[in-house]
């Protein structure tokens, strides 16, 4: 027996209350992050039960999921979405839970906010009533998504009931090419581990692709783990990690900061310690990519095509999107663009699409949303000038909260159109009844917004090599 | 939560994969406050047309019997971690749910709800499949002290594993909740423990 850890052990060990016999462990949960979907029967259910939530300072609420990102400083139009978003509120103030609702600044989507204001980070357990919260991972930490009966737990005891999830490595050598993205690094990961790759599994990713990540990439790559199957995925903290959080609203200071430091850099996988599954790729296979299909398994390199295949699941897929197996993708013609969502909505996604847009103009068939991630975000892409870059582009710039990446507010593309969507999930319906689904990077598209098509940013910049015609 | 000891019923089937929590309830109707009236919208763009007339060919507005077991293909319930659509389920009547494998959350959600998800292998699945297709008058038989599940009328049957912790709370109706405030007074004890302190996430 070796005693050598994985850095998920180690973690866990750490929260673990005690175990159950024959049963999962008692967890403790260090942050809570809730927003209005989730929530409202699980606060019910503590009022029903006559208790209070253990611990509020360790729960954060925002409204993101159903909040129009246009006009936020007036009433929410629509009934239902209003109500729940009060709800949150009432339950907010009632429990004593800080609340960053619309109109504050530090709201946004919730796993935007959690790493950006630095509430997030390394060896902390963190819950919310949304599968993304995987995206939290990134900081070295175990993050995933629960269910509302989970969230009731949580509020009630801080503590959840979990079986331990397996362990696995996911290791990518080498160096991404220029023109690969986290996003198509993730997609490509998907694409060959299927969607259910990950079932029961926490993965760790790691090799030199990763590392040579940026903090808001790996969170990138950590928040399409559930598409996967994986319960959540992380990546051990680095001297990047520690750059990124240093001096966040609030992030440890002085000599917490220095002690924090000391506990952090020990949180890594030991030499040797065993994983229950390891799969192990190459950064320089993976070419940009883009999904055909309706679950984000159905990835392909842009210059591949559509594969071929005869199950009947992969058939009923192809008929939703109206594509035929063998097709080829690029060139084909695309009528929405959405550049947002927890997956790429951060910064560092916005600069990338403005470099792009710089100087060009959208095409006249697609309709181009940019919904930043945060509200923070939407200050500082218009501080950094980005806005403007947007407008002459013919891109519209919103406001934050999830948007067109749930069909669930007011942004929603309608039934029968492709919009290429930087988000994380193509079912069906997703965005919106009937929508046509392309998941990509927000590089691919800037690309389809100012082509028209579906086309890798290398056509922007080499456009010799492709069709470039109004689609 | 309801007890869960033994069912026997006509099951519907749905042999798609990877069936996700959009399809089951799509997020336009995840606007309701409280935890009832889902099933109407159980598999809501599967169901109904835009218009919200009936889509005749699909088995939940064809099947003749009020089942209370669901068959789908494998991978189901993946996607958003969404409690709704187990809520949806079960509101509409299901108390099972067989397919090859669940994912991971939604899995806690059924069980959190009285709802068994039970996993059989692939090949059982796809004899259940076969089955169904041939007469959708077959029933099942899903005993949970057994942990089995067994086509009426035939030889086929096959066992599936549960947590016991789990197995319990089902057959007894209890919930998690219950459990994590007996354990109260230990959660307490952690928080002021070493092991706790001797690590920095409250900064
Ligand atoms: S952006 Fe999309 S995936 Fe992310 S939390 Fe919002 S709805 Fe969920």
């Amino acid at each position: 027996m070796t005693s050598a850890k994985t850095l998920f052990d180690k973690i866990w060990d750490r929260h673990r209350v005690r175990s159950v016999e024959d049963g999962p462990d008692i967890l403790y949960i260090d942050r809570h992050f809730i927003h209005e979907v989730t929530t409202p029967q699980a606060f019910d259910g503590l009022r029903k039960r006559g208790i209070g939530v253990l611990r509020p300072q360790q729960t954060v609420a925002t409204a993101d999921h159903n909040v129009p990102t246009k006009d936020q400083h007036l009433p929410i139009q629509e009934a239902l979405s209003r109500k729940q978003v009060e709800k949150l509120t009432e339950n907010c103030a009632e429990f004593g839970i800080e609340l960053y609702g619309l109109g504050h600044p530090y709201q946004g989507i919730v796993h935007v906010i959690g790493p950006e204001l630095g509430i997030t980070r390394p060896g902390m357990t963190i819950v919310c009533g949304d599968s993304h919260t995987s995206t939290h991972g990134a900081f070295g930490c175990i993050a995933f998504g629960i269910g509302t009966s989970e969230v009731e737990q949580v509020l009630a005891t801080q503590c959840i009931l979990q079986k331990r999830p397996k362990n696995m490595k996911i290791e990518v050598n080498g160096s991404l090419r220029d023109d690969v993205t986290a996003k198509d690094l993730i997609l490509y990961l998907i694409s060959k581990l299927g969607t259910g790759g990950g079932t029961g599994h926490f993965v760790e990713f790691c090799g030199s692709a990763i590392r040579a990540l940026s903090m808001e990439q790996r969170m990138t790559v950590c928040n399409m783990a559930i598409e996967m199957g994986a319960r959540g995925g992380l990546i051990a903290a680095d001297e990047k990690t520690f750059e990124y959080l240093k001096g966040r609203t609030f992030a440890p200071q002085g000599e917490q900061w220095e002690a924090a430091l000391e506990d952090w850099k020990q949180l890594h996988t030991d030499e040797g310690a065993l994983f229950d599954s390891v799969h192990t790729f190459d950064a320089i296979d993976i070419e940009p990519m883009i999904t055909f299909g309706t679950h984000p398994g159905m990835g392909t390199s842009i210059s591949a095509g559509i594969p071929h295949s005869e199950d009947p699941s992969f058939l009923s897929s192809l008929d939703y999107m109206n594509f035929q197996p063998g097709q080829q993708l690029l060139g084909h013609p695309i009528d929405y663009v959405f550049i947002g969502s927890c997956t790429n909505s951060r910064i560092e996604d916005l600069r990338a699409v403005a470099r792009l847009a710089k100087g060009r103009r959208k095409a006249d068939n697609v309709e181009v949303w940019i919904v930043p991630g945060s509200k923070q975000v939407e200050e500082q892409a218009k501080a950094e000038g980005l806005d403007r870059v947007f407008e002459e582009a013919g891109f519209e710039l919103r406001q934050a909260g999830c948007s067109a990446c749930l069909g669930m507010n007011e942004d929603k593309v309608p039934a029968g159109k492709y919009c290429v969507s930087t988000s994380n999930r193509n079912f069906e319906g997703r965005q919106g009844p009937g929508a046509r689904t392309l998941l990509a990077s927000p590089e691919t598209a800037a690309a389809a917004a100012i082509t028209g098509k579906i086309m890798p940013a290398h056509a922007l910049t080499h456009p010799e090599h492709y069709n470039l015609s109004p689609a | 939560m309801e007890k869960f000891k033994y069912i026997k019923s006509t099951a519907a089937l749905i042999a798609k994969e990877n069936i996700d929590t959009d399809q089951i309830i799509p997020a336009r109707f995840l606007k309701a406050t409280s935890r009832a009236g889902f099933g109407e919208n159980l598999f809501r763009d599967w169901r109904y047309h835009a218009d919200g007339s009936l889509k005749e060919d699909f088995v939940l507005n064809t099947h003749p019997y009020p089942s209370k077991i669901l068959v789908a293909g494998k991978n189901f319930g993946c996607g958003s971690s969404r409690e709704h659509a187990a809520w949806a389920l079960v509101d509409f009547g299901f108390r099972v749910v067989v397919s090859a494998y669940f994912a991971d959350i939604f899995k806690n959600n059924a069980l959190n709800n009285g709802l068994l998800p039970v996993q059989v292998s692939e090949a059982f699945s796809e004899v259940l499949i076969q089955k169904l297709k041939s007469n959708e008058a077959t029933e099942l038989e899903v005993d949970l002290d057994t942990q089995s599940i067994h086509i009426a009328g035939t030889e086929e049957k096959e066992l599936f594993e549960i947590n016991s912790y789990k197995k319990y709370c089902l057959q007894n109706g209890l919930d998690d909740i219950d459990f994590l405030l007996d354990n109260r007074s230990e959660i307490e004890a952690y928080e002021a423990s070493e092991k706790k302190k001797s690590w920095v996430a409250f900064y």
